[in-house]
């Protein structure tokens, strides 16, 4: 019964598109105060995490056009998950945003959209889902209506996408010219390492490192995370990001297989390339959003080393770091977003002395910086060390060694910030915070994650178990 | 004896740490958990020597072994030998100590307290550890809270010295780990890699990936322990840390880097430890003069002491190149004994500056009359320190030598002579720093209105001294508890010079 299979395959978009339209509803009705809608909105959210691990199911629909499996099903919900805490955590911003709905409504149908990537199994229906996943999201980055740099990292946004998706889009057709199909499965045994199929293969490489910014496609990143609200480019930088990661994942694991070697060599450049511009161009920033960008940078950097393994294990490693990203990153973005919304700081030299007045959340943002660095007993150590032993698998020693030492550079930054904190002296530290429930909610969540998915291997373990799956 | 309750005594101090108010209760808390640290070492020394005497020969005693990460064959394996009994002994005189040391902080301190003893978590686990990557995981949780001791707490150029430690330690671990993963894709069971250090040992590593991997792994614990050229946060570091900081740095933390270069490097990757023994010798030579022509031309009390720290650690290192059984043990031996007198030297000074506030040589003097106590501690490490019998260190470097000696190599013989000279420099630099502050009149009136130790500080020196008395008048039970394990390392290595 197709009907059937479509509600079960598919619960999860159909959640998120209920979801859109109730919000809808509401938005045509009468007006509710925000603060309602909020926790509305946030309890809609929650069910939607919890429902996703619920009945788990496996198959295809639409003639392969859409698949689903429980690696798909966990990697939906990690997004959930992020989507959830970046909601609670952007509440001091929302409460008194006049398009609060406009917001949601976007925001979900940009998930509505990566979910759809992540479950393509044909390559129009990932670059329809792709497509869903960006164009929102420009409208997103322009959100603090009054201010021209959030207007000014929307139109930057929508030019760079744009013309990725062109990129894209070319080798894709090029693709669809010499293998004669789009479906992933039929595509690989299309696959003789033609000239025109590498380039096409490098046109659509390209299309990616651009979501992901990549090094030497990374030149939107830094302007669009300045401008754009707190919880966009938490947004951006988490969901956005690593949903693209996990289509790349399989992609290049399963569909472009037969080119392994290219790409192979390919990623090594990329990968040594982002890790080390990255590095540089956050040592100096003092804007803390521009420099989250690019230590976010320098990550998808550790994280193409990964990519750069074996399947399971270059799987493995990379969902399981984007999964400790989400809430290290988040745990940082929390921090940032609180003091950004209620005292209007983001400079790293107004943390100066921030220890003094708020110790709570020195401790998150240290904690998450430690995470993001890679210091144990944090989760983010493991993430990166098990990238680098996915890496280090074929057994190119010289890659290892290069993000090892780049790893000691990261230390440098991060602990800048660290020492912003707790040893500069300030004579106007910024005020102490009272921190609304749901925001230190957020905050618990991240740093429960940031302690848990390292030290208790057992989901280690079980994402592995799963990345066999294809 | 469950050896886990090595880490947990520590975590759950940590944590008990955090939810304490108030000064009192904080230290009441951190000294209770020090305690049992020490009753639990000591239990754990009697436990072994009780099961060694049963008859238990086994490599490692009161083995724990946990399934961590299976895909990657990562265990969380505990395990002690007689070298890491000794250390675990070590850390724990120097943690009870630190507590005592800082038992009037003033400032933040549930943080200091929890961020002390997190710290000697991470030493605990570091000594037990049986597999690499639990080991690693240990060595880099006891390097952040140096950072953060260090900057937070210190004094002088502070942010500095904390960054510099921190990068360079850090440094020293991204190579310590680039060894570790070159280790662990040369290992083969059945297809599968390990890295379970004893399974390591009984396989066979190819000798082209040894001597590729060696340097990365020797030099990476070699920063930890002030390898030449890679010693210079330890001057910086040493002197901006707090006192007890300084005593956790020197006593713990720089005794890793030894336990490391020995168990990992050497043990591992014998036939390219043979292979680079001549410039590890080299190193340690020039690190132990050095050190101690360096030591002469400072004027700070702190800087003194960090200064010849580099050149006893060079000790350490150059037992280790030697690679015969008794230079090894006696290299562990200098890491027990160096780690106790470093601690009280930095106790000591401490004292003194935290009453006269300079740790300048040339302002201090006389100190024998105004506080007594100190002062017979002062001199006591002093002469510790340039090996006067009876004291810990003279049994150390004495065994080095001998030890070093036995390698029949001319050049190690030349580098084991020079060795041998910087005893004498070191006995320049410390009988002019303790004649010149200890006795003499006193040089500033207010000196007189300054008191002796107090209970705290008396009761943590009387701790390291104990420590060091027991090696210097009875040094074979460390004897007998190290070397079956440096025995292990050099049937390893598989020469024994004694045999030729």
């Amino acid at each position: 019964m197709i009907l059937n299979d479509i509600f079960i395959l598919m619960k999860q978009e159909l959640m998120l598109l209920g979801i859109i339209m109730i919000l809808l509803i509401i938005k045509v009705g009468k007006d509710w105060s925000n603060e309602s809608l909020l926790n509305l909105i946030n309890a809609l959210l929650l069910i939607n995490v919890m429902s996703g691990f619920m009945m788990p199911a496996e198959g295809f629909l639409f003639g392969d056009m859409f698949k689903t499996n429980s690696l798909i099903t966990l990697e939906k919900n990690i997004l959930n998950i992020g989507t959830l805490i970046i909601s609670l955590q952007s509440y001091s911003w929302l409460k008194n945003h006049k398009h609060l709905i406009e917001f949601y409504i976007l925001m979900l149908s940009t998930l509505l959209g990566m979910f759809y990537m992540v479950s393509s199994g044909n390559l129009l229906m990932f670059y329809l889902g792709l497509e869903l996943s960006t164009i929102p999201l420009a409208a997103m980055a322009n959100f603090d209506l009054e201010k021209r740099k959030s207007s000014e990292a929307a139109l930057k946004f929508i030019i760079s996408s744009a013309f990725s998706s062109g990129l894209l889009l070319f080798g894709i057709s090029l693709l669809y010219g010499t293998a004669g199909t789009l479906s992933f499965t039929e595509i690989t045994s299309h696959l003789t390492n033609t000239p025109l199929q590498i380039f096409s293969f490098v046109l659509i490489l390209a299309g990616f490192s651009f979501k992901i910014s990549v090094v030497p496609f990374h030149f939107w990143t830094a302007d669009v995370y300045e401008g754009s609200p707190v919880a966009v480019t938490s947004y951006l930088s988490v969901i956005s990001k690593g949903a693209v990661l996990f289509v790349f994942v399989s992609v290049l694991y399963t569909v472009f297989k037969p080119l392994a070697e290219v790409w192979y060599n390919m990623l090594f450049l990329l990968s040594v390339l982002t890790i080390v511009i990255g590095n540089l161009f956050a040592l100096r920033q003092d804007n803390i959003k521009r420099f989250l960008a690019f230590s976010s940078i320098a990550q998808v950097g550790f994280i193409l080393v990964g990519i750069s393994g074996s399947s399971q294990m270059g799987t493995a490693s990379v969902i399981y770091f984007v999964l400790i990203y989400i809430f290290s990153n988040l745990g940082a973005f929390g921090v940032v977003s609180l003091v950004s919304a209620i005292a209007g700081k983001e400079n790293i030299s107004d943390y100066r002395a921030f220890y003094k007045t708020n110790p709570f959340l020195s401790w998150v943002l240290t904690i998450a910086l430690f995470s993001l660095a890679g210091v144990p007993p944090t989760a983010g150590f493991f993430g990166k060390f098990f990238l680098l032993i996915a890496g280090a698998e074929q057994g190119n020693y010289i890659l290892i060694a290069i993000a090892a030492l780049n790893m000691v550079i990261s230390f440098y930054y991060y602990l800048r910030i660290v020492k912003s904190i707790f040893m500069d002296p300030n004579e106007h530290p910024i005020e102490k915070l009272t921190i609304p429930m749901m925001p230190k909610i957020a905050l618990f969540i991240c740093l429960a994650g940031i302690v848990v998915i390292g030290l208790w291997s057992s989901i280690y373990e079980y994402i592995y178990s799963l990345s066999t799956g294809f | 004896m469950n050896l886990n309750l090595l880490i947990l005594i520590p975590f759950l101090t940590a944590m008990a740490v955090l939810f304490c108010k108030g000064l009192k209760q904080v230290r009441a808390v951190a000294l209770l958990g020090s305690g049992l640290q020490l009753i639990l070492a000591l239990g754990l020394l009697y436990r072994f020597y009780d099961e060694r005497a049963a008859g238990n020969l086994s490599q490692m005693l009161f083995e724990f072994n946990y399934h961590w990460f299976a895909p990657l064959n990562i265990n969380y394996h505990l395990g002690v030998d007689g070298i890491s009994v000794a250390m675990i002994l070590l850390t724990s005189f120097v943690v009870i100590s630190g507590v005592l040391v800082s038992w009037s902080m003033d400032t933040l301190n549930k943080e200091f307290f929890f961020l002390l003893i997190f710290l000697s978590m991470g030493a605990y686990g570091f000594f037990m550890s049986l597999d690499l990557f639990t080991m690693f995981f240990f060595l880099e949780v006891a390097v952040i809270p140096k950072f953060l001791l260090i900057g937070i707490w210190g004094s002088g150029k502070k942010e500095y010295s904390a960054m510099k430690l921190a990068l360079m330690l850090m440094g020293g671990s991204a190579l310590v780990f680039v060894g570790l993963i070159g280790l662990y894709f040369n290992t083969n069971i059945e297809g599968a890699h390990t890295f379970d250090l004893l399974q390591i040992s009984k396989m066979k590593i190819p000798v082209e990936a040894q001597m590729l991997f060696f340097p990365f792994a020797f030099i990476g614990f070699g920063i930890f322990t002030a390898l030449f050229p890679f010693h210079t946060w330890v001057p910086d570091g040493h002197s901006s840390a707090p006192t007890a900081a300084s005593m956790f740095l020197a006593g713990i933390s720089m005794k890793l880097g030894g336990y490391g270069c020995l168990r990992v490097a050497t043990y591992l990757m014998p036939e390219a430890a043979h292979a680079y023994a001549g410039i590890i010798i080299l190193l340690a030579t020039i690190a132990i003069i050095y050190g101690a022509f360096a030591t002469l031309m400072q004027t700070d009390l702190k800087y003194i002491n960090a200064y010849s720290s580099i050149s006893h650690c060079g000790f350490v290192l150059l037992g280790i190149g030697m690679l015969t059984q008794i230079s090894i043990t006696g290299a562990v031996m200098q890491m027990v004994s160096h780690g106790l007198m470093t601690a009280l030297f930095f106790a000591a000074i401490g004292m003194i500056y935290s009453r006269t506030h300079t740790r300048m040589v040339a302002q201090l003097g006389g100190l024998l009359k105004v506080m007594p106590f100190i002062s017979a501690v002062f001199v006591i490490v002093g002469l510790c320190s340039l090996g006067l019998p009876g004291l810990s260190g003279f049994v150390a470097e004495m065994t080095i030598f001998v030890g070093s000696w036995q390698n029949p190599d001319v050049l190690y013989r030349v580098a084991t002579i020079l060795a041998c000279a910087s005893i004498v420099v070191t006995a320049v630099y410390i009988l002019r720093a303790t004649g010149k502050t200890v006795l003499g009149p006193i040089t500033d009136t207010h000196f007189n209105k300054l008191g002796d130790a107090l209970w705290n500080e008396k009761l943590a020196a009387v701790i390291l001294i104990v420590g060091i008395m027991a090696i210097g008048i009875l040094p074979f039970w460390l004897n007998d508890l190290i070397t079956p394990g440096s025995q292990q390392i050099i049937l390893q290595t598989g020469q024994n010079i004694m045999l030729k």
